[in-house]
């Protein structure tokens, strides 16, 4: 269950998180709560099962890597954590830091802390980058009583973490994600995580359509986000991004179960063997 | 889907927030529509002979036009029969100001104006404490049918600019409205401007002289009070040679179950050099969720580019009225004028509009742009409907239209009709449309990041009338958005 990677994780955002950084590993220690229960957690959309039953425990401080074959209902999982109404819920119960993740709105489950980086991060034209995130940032600190930025207070926060993620200052104004490149839009989205500061942030394939550089940007993004009071869901098709997001756990999703739960050494091994074995198991499983 | 849509729902319960009744003692005339009203309105006014017979000559077309088709039926609105002999034609505060003073002003008015958002006194009062700093906007208030004041007006005539009521305009100044009068929308042009023509009772009157800017923003607020009226107010706008002026006006009524008839006409000249900039944010009472009450907004607004490089710019905010039959056009005939119009439509529950604009390119080397924008939500209906007319002399014109719609729900509409006359071969025409749905992909995206639906959607709603809302004085765009996110409640379903 012991990480003990604080000292990786610089502080990147604020001196706040430098701080708890520091005394990282004493919150390590307690194992009371965790931050996300999921226990048998069915999921379908337009009637059709997808999630058949997930059970996954992630405590705060931890990084879990998901991964498996496409259509096995990752994006799905990500989907209902976040709280899309698309998805219907049909069994199982979602804890997250001890209240019922499922009967929360995603705004409410956004400002609970959940955030979502996109597997394909959508275009809002008309709407500057930054007056939208500057909106979000605002509405989460209203709903934790906190006093909300103005644009004095709020640009050089953003200008500040745009650098962090190498992102020019000309995307500030520009519409959110409109005609953006792939791998902006997955800057983008990091650059969102990093202002919104989650508890639990879920990064559906933040490196599909990544040049090298954007690779090692976005994944050096994660890494100075990483921080004893948080939590990552990485979902992901390649072994190459948990070279440097180093994962404590790697499971495996195949037809809406986690097949296989393990450490870093799991994505090796698939990266060997692919996930043949998988639906060798599948097949076995409905001939018997 | 289904938590949004409650989310909506809740919403859609609040009511629209300008609807209240401000109690003052009305002086009237009785319903109806015949030559002794419209005898009686002159009268009222102390109008001079000339103008009593050019209302006497637009009724009788109105009579002749009402016996031969009625009122006009081609737009795509379905529109309960008026009965035009139940509406009172006339309705004026008791306490007539003198116009000298806002002191004069009955307070209850002045509070109504207050509530609205429009200090009136206050705006006096810092004029008179701070005499040289520029005020940045002139308002003239129509309570009903008449103008109760008009602020700065003394300042502006220090630079000749003349902004006042239309009635103290036909006093004062007859030879400047004489001339102008009808020269834009002559009486007989449609059903509608023949009828304010005969009955109209008041509106404003702006003249800015050769070379002058206007030095600040020169506003109308229309409030409709009194109940079984309409209104009928007329707007003159005169930019002479090189002349420059921002002008823009904003409407409210109180809420009342049956509807309301609103018929206004505006006229701009813009002579050689000079520009008009004319921007509305309507927004009258749009009738219930059933479709009970609201005001049928039929009105005739056009521009003359009279003079070589002139400009004449329309911007629209219409969220407003139960019915908008609006189409604000531009008559290009100086050579090299240029004929601007930005709208933005909203169509809420049972709410109509059929809207949109005619650029005529006479002169050589014309330009004109259109870009409209229709939100349909609700069972809203929303009609694009504009013409471009390029005439044989109009060497070199060129058009660039953009029209997109945007729906919220599956029960509405949006509805496009562009007639495109080309009768001389230079002319370069350029047409772009969409349509689009508000998509639940973007309002996840936006919740996800722990914003409300409410405020998700007027955030994608603002996103798409972004190119409008640039157009707009500052103020104003800021209004405008605000406005924008107060009518959608009840929207997505
Ligand atoms: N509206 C729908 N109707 C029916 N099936 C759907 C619908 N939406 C998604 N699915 C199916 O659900 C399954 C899971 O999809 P999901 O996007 O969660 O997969 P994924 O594991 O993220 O795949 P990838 O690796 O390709 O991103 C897929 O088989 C998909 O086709
Ligand atoms: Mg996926």
């Amino acid at each position: 269950m012991k990480t003990g990677k604080a000292e990786n994780r610089q502080g990147f955002f604020s001196g706040r998180d430098m701080g708890r950084a520091a005394i990282g590993k004493g919150s390590m220690e307690k194992t009371a709560m965790a931050l996300l229960e999921i226990r048998d957690l069915h999921a379908a959309v337009d009637g059709h099962e997808i999630l058949k039953g997930v059970n996954l425990t992630v405590n705060a401080g931890e990084v879990h890597s998901i991964m498996g074959p496409n259509g096995s209902g990752k994006s799905t999982l990500s989907s209902v954590l976040a709280r899309r109404d698309t998805y219907e819920v049909t069994g199982g119960s979602v804890l997250f830091n001890g209240k019922n993740l499922l009967a929360m709105e995603p705004e409410e489950a956004a400002c609970e802390g959940v955030f979502l980086a996109f597997q394909y991060p959508v275009e809002i034209p008309g709407i500057g980058n930054a007056y939208f995130l500057r909106s979000a940032v605002n509405a989460v600190r209203k709903y934790r009583g906190q006093d909300e930025l103005d644009a004095m207070d709020f640009l050089p926060l953003y200008k500040e973490r745009m650098k962090l993620l190498e992102m020019d200052e000309k995307f500030m104004n520009r519409s959110v994600n409109e005609g953006f490149s792939g791998g902006e839009k997955k800057r983008n989205e990091i650059l969102q995580m990093a202002m919104l500061e989650p508890k639990l942030a879920i990064l559906d394939e933040a490196d599909s359509g990544l040049d090298i550089d954007a690779l090692r940007i976005v994944s050096g993004g994660v890494n100075a986000l990483r921080n004893p009071d948080r939590a990552f869901l990485v979902i992901t098709h390649y072994q190459r991004l948990l070279n440097t997001i180093k994962p404590d756990f790697v499971h495996v999703l195949v037809d809406g179960k986690i097949a296989r739960s393990g450490g870093p050494e799991l994505a090796l091994e698939l990266e060997e063997t692919g996930y043949g074995w998988a639906e060798a198991e599948q097949t076995q499983a409905l001939s018997a | 889907m289904s938590s949004s849509t409650e989310t909506i729902r809740e919403l859609a319960a609040q009511e629209y927030k300008w609807g209240f009744v401000t109690e003052v003692d009305e002086d009237r005339v009785p319903k109806g529509l015949n030559e002794e009203i419209v005898r009686l309105i002159s009268t009222r006014k102390g109008e001079p002979e000339w103008l009593l017979a050019w209302r006497l000559n637009a009724l009788r077309r109105w009579f002749q036009m009402e016996r031969e088709a009625g009122a006009p039926a081609w737009a795509n609105l379905k529109i309960a029969p008026i009965d035009y002999q139940e509406i009172v034609y006339y309705s004026a505060p008791k306490k007539r100001p003198a116009l000298e003073s806002l002191d004069q002003v009955d307070p209850e008015i002045l509070k109504t104006y207050e509530k609205l958002g429009i200090p009136l006194e206050e705006q006096k009062r810092l004029a008179g404490v701070a005499p040289t700093q520029t005020p940045k906007i002139a308002i003239d208030a129509v309570f009903d049918s008449v103008s109760v004041a008009t602020t700065f007006k003394d300042k502006l005539a220090e630079m000749g600019v003349i902004f006042c009521s239309f009635s103290e305009a036909v006093k004062n100044h007859p030879d400047l409205v004489k001339k102008y009068l009808g020269s834009v929308v002559p009486p007989t042009d449609n059903f509608y401007a023949a009828l304010n023509a005969a009955v109209f009772t008041d509106g404003s009157f702006v003249y800015v002289p050769k070379g002058v800017r206007c030095p600040m923003e020169l506003s109308t607020y229309f409030r409709i009070n009194a109940a079984e009226t309409g209104q009928f107010e007329r707007t003159l706008i005169v930019a002479d040679e090189g002349a420059v002026v921002s002008y823009l006006e904003g409407c409210t009524a109180p809420i009342r179950d049956t509807n309301q008839l609103h018929a206004a006409v505006v006229e701009l000249v813009a002579l050689d050099d000079a520009q008009i900039k004319y921007s509305t944010v309507q927004n009258w009472y749009p009738g219930d969720k059933e479709g009970r009450g609201g005001i049928y907004n039929f009105v005739t607004k056009r521009g003359k580019c009279a003079g070589r490089n002139a400009k004449i710019s329309w911007t629209q905010v219409e969220t407003g009225s139960a019915i908008t039959w609006k189409y604000p056009s531009c008559i290009l005939q100086g050579d090299n004028s240029v004929g601007e119009f930005y709208s933005v439509a909203l169509t809420n529950n049972r709410q109509q509009a059929d809207t949109g604009t005619k650029m005529i390119h006479i002169g050589k080397n014309t330009r004109s742009t259109i870009v409209s924008k229709g939100i349909s939500a609700g069972h809203g209906q929303n009609t694009y409907r504009g013409q471009v007319k390029i005439l044989p002399g109009a060497e070199g014109a060129r058009n660039y239209t953009q029209c997109d719609s945007l729906l919220i729900g599956d029960q509405c509409g949006a509805h496009t009709f562009p007639y495109i006359d080309v009768r001389n071969p230079t002319a370069q025409m350029e047409h772009e449309a969409s349509t689009s749905k508000i998509g639940e992909d973007q309002l996840f995206y936006l919740r996800q990041r722990g914003l409300k639906t409410e405020d998700a959607v007027s955030m994608i709603v603002n996103g798409f009338c972004k190119t409008v809302f640039k157009e707009l004085p500052m103020e104003f765009a800021v209004e405008a958005q605000k406005l924008l996110g107060v009518s959608l409640e009840g929207s997505v379903g």
